[in-house]
């Protein structure tokens, strides 16, 4: 699959690893160059330095051709202009953006588009555990991201 | 009307500053609050501080009985989303956004903003005029039939240069009414010649306004 990767941050280059490491191909979009330096030198896949909400850097990253466009950048409003270019007018067949405020997250949840909020999906699964002991995570995560740098 | 502008920078301040004083009532947010307590300094109690982006806020603010949300922050992105959820969660009737990046008008309207606002185009297109010599400009329009009065300066590369007003294909519906040649206007006869740094004062009619600049504009290149 073609997959852009919108915010080199922690999540945006662990998920690049991660989907590049199952073959895919994978295109990272960052403001800052510097950024990169998550990836490792494992990573293969493109790097593109340019402002995401941008259309022209949109398409340089293969927009109109992906299959898979994801918007975890620091700002809510970022991801959100992001996710909608990609959704609306590139009716990219999946779309799916990070939203920290619950609210908005619902809102352009309604709208179709994939949304994750790391407020409420952190503070449940710790309510949860505070409460059972247990933590309710279906798949050891920390144990996948660890086999990265193996 | 009730106006909440989102953004306390200079157009949001000027803009605040401006309707104060006309007989709509303004709300002007802005979320920093050192930038707020200088506003409401000036504007007193029609500033807010906070977030226009948050649905808590434009609560507090009034939104559900909002007639427009005017959203001038510096970032399209913020813009997008305030005018957005103004419309979805409040059913703001009218929203307005500034468009930074110019690109971003048509993409707006698309994703459902009724009004943008791009000053970088605004002075893009004033700067265009300005360099274009032979280039119709509109002085006024008159109020009814469609017919506008426009000016034309002659350039050194003007085909109707040393040519008589009789001679040009003048469109129907169009008249030469003056001719200002050293800051004096003079009414032209049919034998008048035009000449370099006249300005060619006519009336036309708005659809045939192109055809006159065919006939006065220097060649391209």
């Amino acid at each position: 699959m073609n997959v852009i990767i919108l915010g080199c941050g922690r999540v945006g280059s662990t998920l690049a690893r991660l989907m590049y490491r199952d073959g895919h191909n994978v295109t990272v979009v960052d403001m800052l160059s510097e950024s990169f330096r998550r990836l490792g030198s494992k990573f293969k896949g493109q790097r593109l330095v340019g402002n995401g909400i941008d259309e022209e850097v949109l398409k340089r990253a293969g927009i109109e051709t992906c299959d898979v466009f994801v918007a975890v950048t620091q700002g809510d409003n970022r991801n959100i202009m992001a996710a909608q270019i990609a959704h609306e007018i590139y009716h990219v067949p999946t779309v799916l953006t990070r939203i920290n405020d619950p609210v908005r997250a619902d809102i352009y949840r309604q709208i179709g588009i994939h949304t994750i909020c790391g407020t409420t999906i952190f503070s449940g699964l710790m309510r949860d555990f505070i409460n059972t002991g247990v933590w309710n995570i279906a798949k050891d995560y920390n144990a996948e991201y660890l086999s990265l740098n193996v | 009307m009730y106006i909440i502008i989102v953004g306390g920078g200079s157009v949001g301040y000027y803009l605040a500053r401006t309707l104060v004083k006309t007989t709509h009532e303004v709300l002007l947010l802005e979320r920093d609050r050192a930038s707020h307590r200088r506003l409401a300094e000036e504007l007193g109690e029609v500033v807010m501080q906070g977030d226009g982006c948050e649905v808590r806020i434009m609560e507090e603010a009034g939104g559900a009985r909002a007639d427009a949300v005017v959203a001038v922050t510096g970032d399209d992105e913020d813009n997008l989303v305030i005018c957005q959820m103004a419309k979805r969660q409040f059913n703001v009737p009218r929203t307005i956004a500034r468009v930074n990046n110019p690109r971003n008008e048509e993409l707006f309207h698309r994703l459902g903003i009724d009004a943008t606002v791009s000053s970088t185009k605004i002075i893009y297109n004033l700067i265009e005029q300005e360099i274009e010599t032979g280039e119709v400009i509109p002085l006024a329009a008159l109020k009814r039939g469609n017919i506008e009065i426009v000016e034309v300066e002659i350039g050194p590369k003007s085909p109707v240069l040393g040519r008589q007003v009789q001679e040009l294909p003048l469109p129907q519906n169009a008249l030469i009414i003056s001719i200002i040649r050293h800051d004096h206007g003079t009414l032209p006869t049919p034998e008048t010649r035009f000449e370099v740094d006249d300005s060619v004062i006519a009336l036309v009619s708005a659809d045939r306004e192109h055809e006159l600049r065919d006939i006065f504009a220097e060649p391209v290149g």
